[in-house]
């Protein structure tokens, strides 16, 4: 060693989302992440590729389970979130499952928010069904509402930090304390917050789990999802053997006894992503991982537009409700100060008198905000959630997920502020004059 | 509860990780056990692995001593995988060979054989892995996407 480095985690956000995971290349010198763009990796000799299938070693072997350019951006989503490493999937959806595979055997149970995406909504009640695990869905913004619901068999709580699209925030501490006293994690999607402003391990989650493709990204271009461990749950505490005991998938290896705080990850990666063969290509890491550079930045524009935008709604005659939770006068005012202090996110909804004919109008009439199926781009996002993104939900689930047939759910983008309160406000006319 | 920071620095474990010789004391034969994957991985690092088992007379073609006071020349740092009540009687031995480390792996902490240690001038590690650190600073922990906490802009770092 010529120079001693920096002691680990001296550095700030910032410098952290532009270097973290990304030293510079030892063979060619490169400063920018290179692009690995390979399948598979030539080993320097027969013991050192018996010594990476074994485990004993860390190297490349093929593509499917690790790759450099992923892993850059693995290491540094963890960073970021100061978690032991994280484990990076095809989708976050593909994130989620492989946490549900990982964790879950047939007869177990899960508690879930009921105020979750409507798409994963549907791959808990039916990926979970077809695998025999038991689902309870409560409403989140209730504590007593997860503790009676927790059974015998109950193996992991589940959340987002801010609830798509009803807005709910978390009380993530007692929610975590609830599945601590049960022997279980708290499993948190924390998507709509990114690690800039919420990072729920420091509020007693255990796993975090990303869509890559919205605010991490942030181009509207790479679809990904992440696993990230905080490193420090007890699965050796009786109630999982699945984790604990020798593993019949990986020739009776005892995952956490061998690898200890890393442990989960290891059987994520060497097990779960091994079988499900969801990973994430090296040029969709390269493009997630340059969206993490400038992360904290456009984050603070998100968050300030989402702000300006949400205050210009709440005070307008034809809005008859704004679900941002970080509105003055919000019931979640409070969990915000708390979890969400740099703000409450991009994302919200509001309901347009007139209801579902005038919500589709109000939509046709505006002209920088994009229509379609994404949050957390760069650029502005609108879309009508009944009718698009939660459309396999019945109406009482849509009730419980804070939707009514009118709602318009928001993206906001970077754009300047006033541009997009001038078409937000042109729609709204050009809405309410042809229902006249 | 012990405060285990000042045992856990990186300029410290760095300062460990550039011994040569290391004892693994409690290194199993068992290819399944966290001892042998740590071992193992020392060997194929370059370290001269010493291992201390009295069940054993070889692991990995590598002569077995039953503890560490047995060593011939002794060993620079005493890598422990036993449980923390055996750890004094280690701390007393590494002592009296003049060893310069003492490494306590993951949920090895005895504060009694820390203090042991330390009166009788070693450096001592506390719940930390060798394998991980090494492996952190000096080998490929980054390619399975762990956060190594190293950040860095030099080339070639630690090479």
């Amino acid at each position: 060693m010529n120079e001693k480095p920096p002691k680990p985690l001296d550095y700030g956000f910032h410098t952290r989302a532009i270097h973290a995971g990304a030293r510079p290349d030892p063979t060619t010198g490169a400063r920018a992440l290179p692009i690995y763009q390979t399948t598979s990796y030539v080993f320097e000799d027969s013991e050192s590729a018996a010594a990476y299938f074994n485990l004993q070693e860390y190297g490349n072997t093929y593509s499917r389970i690790m790759n450099p350019t992923v892993a850059a951006f693995e290491e540094r989503l963890a960073n970021l979130e100061d978690g032991v490493g994280s484990v990076a999937f095809a989708s976050g959806l593909a994130a989620q499952a492989a946490v549900w595979v990982t964790l879950l055997e047939p007869g177990d149970h899960v508690v879930a928010s009921g105020a979750l995406y409507g798409g994963t909504v549907t791959q808990l009640k039916h990926l979970l069904r077809k695998l025999s695990v038991e689902l309870t869905f409560v409403n989140p913004d209730e504590p007593g509402e997860w503790r009676t619901a927790l059974q015998p068999n109950t193996k992991l709580l589940f959340a987002e930090t801010i609830g798509n699209p009803g807005g709910n925030v978390l009380d993530i501490q007692a929610v975590a304390d609830i599945a601590h006293a049960h022997g279980c994690p708290l499993v948190i999607d924390n998507t709509f917050a990114t690690s800039y402003l919420c990072r729920p391990f420091e509020w007693g989650a255990d796993i975090v789990v990303y869509s890559a493709t919205k605010f991490i990204g942030g181009h509207g271009t790479s679809l990904g999802g992440a696993v990230v461990d905080k490193g420090t749950f007890d699965w050796s505490n009786g109630r999982f053997p699945i984790i604990a005991d020798a593993s019949p998938a990986y020739h009776g290896l005892k995952f956490h006894e061998t690898f200890g705080t890393y442990g989960l990850l290891m059987k994520l990666r060497t097990e779960t992503l091994r079988d499900l063969g969801a990973a994430l290509s090296p040029f969709n890491a390269f493009m997630l991982a340059q969206g993490l550079e400038t992360l904290p930045l456009r984050m603070r524009q998100h968050v300030a537009n989402a702000n300006a935008v949400a205050t210009f709604l709440s005070n307008h005659p034809r809005v008859s409700r704004v679900s941002h939770p970080g509105l003055s006068g919000s019931r979640y005012a409070e969990l915000v100060a708390r979890y969400l202090p740099r703000g409450a996110g991009a994302v919200f909804c509001f309901d347009i008198e007139g209801g579902r004919e005038a919500g589709v109008r109000f939509i046709a009439a505006l002209n920088l905000f994009s229509h379609l199926a994404n949050v957390g781009d760069a650029k502005s996002l609108v879309i009508h959630p009944a009718t698009t993104t939660h459309r396999q939900l019945g109406d009482a689930e849509l009730a419980a997920a804070g939707i009514g047939p009118g709602t318009i759910r928001l993206s906001i983008g970077i754009e300047d502020a006033p541009d997009l309160i001038a078409d937000l406000d042109q729609a709204m006319a050009a809405s309410a004059g042809r229902l006249q | 509860m012990i405060d285990l920071a000042p045992y856990q620095d990186p300029y410290l474990i760095q300062a460990a990780l550039a011994c040569r010789r290391i004892a693994v004391v409690g290194l199993s034969p068992n290819t399944l056990r966290a001892s042998h994957f740590v071992g193992y991985y020392l060997t194929r690092h370059g370290y001269d692995v010493v291992p201390v088992n009295p069940r054993e007379s070889s692991i990995f073609g590598l002569q077995c001593f039953p503890d560490v006071t047995t060593i011939p020349g002794g060993a620079e740092l005493i890598d422990v995988f036993r449980e923390p009540a055996a750890v004094p009687d280690i701390a007393r031995q590494a002592v009296a060979i003049g060893a310069k480390f003492l490494w306590l792996q993951y949920n090895v902490i005895s504060p009694e054989g820390i203090a042991i240690a330390e009166a009788g001038g070693l450096k001592v590690i506390v719940d930390r892995c060798i394998k991980i650190e090494h492996a952190r600073y000096f080998g490929r922990m980054h390619v399975l996407g762990f956060n190594t906490g190293v950040i860095s802009a030099k080339r070639n770092l630690g090479a």
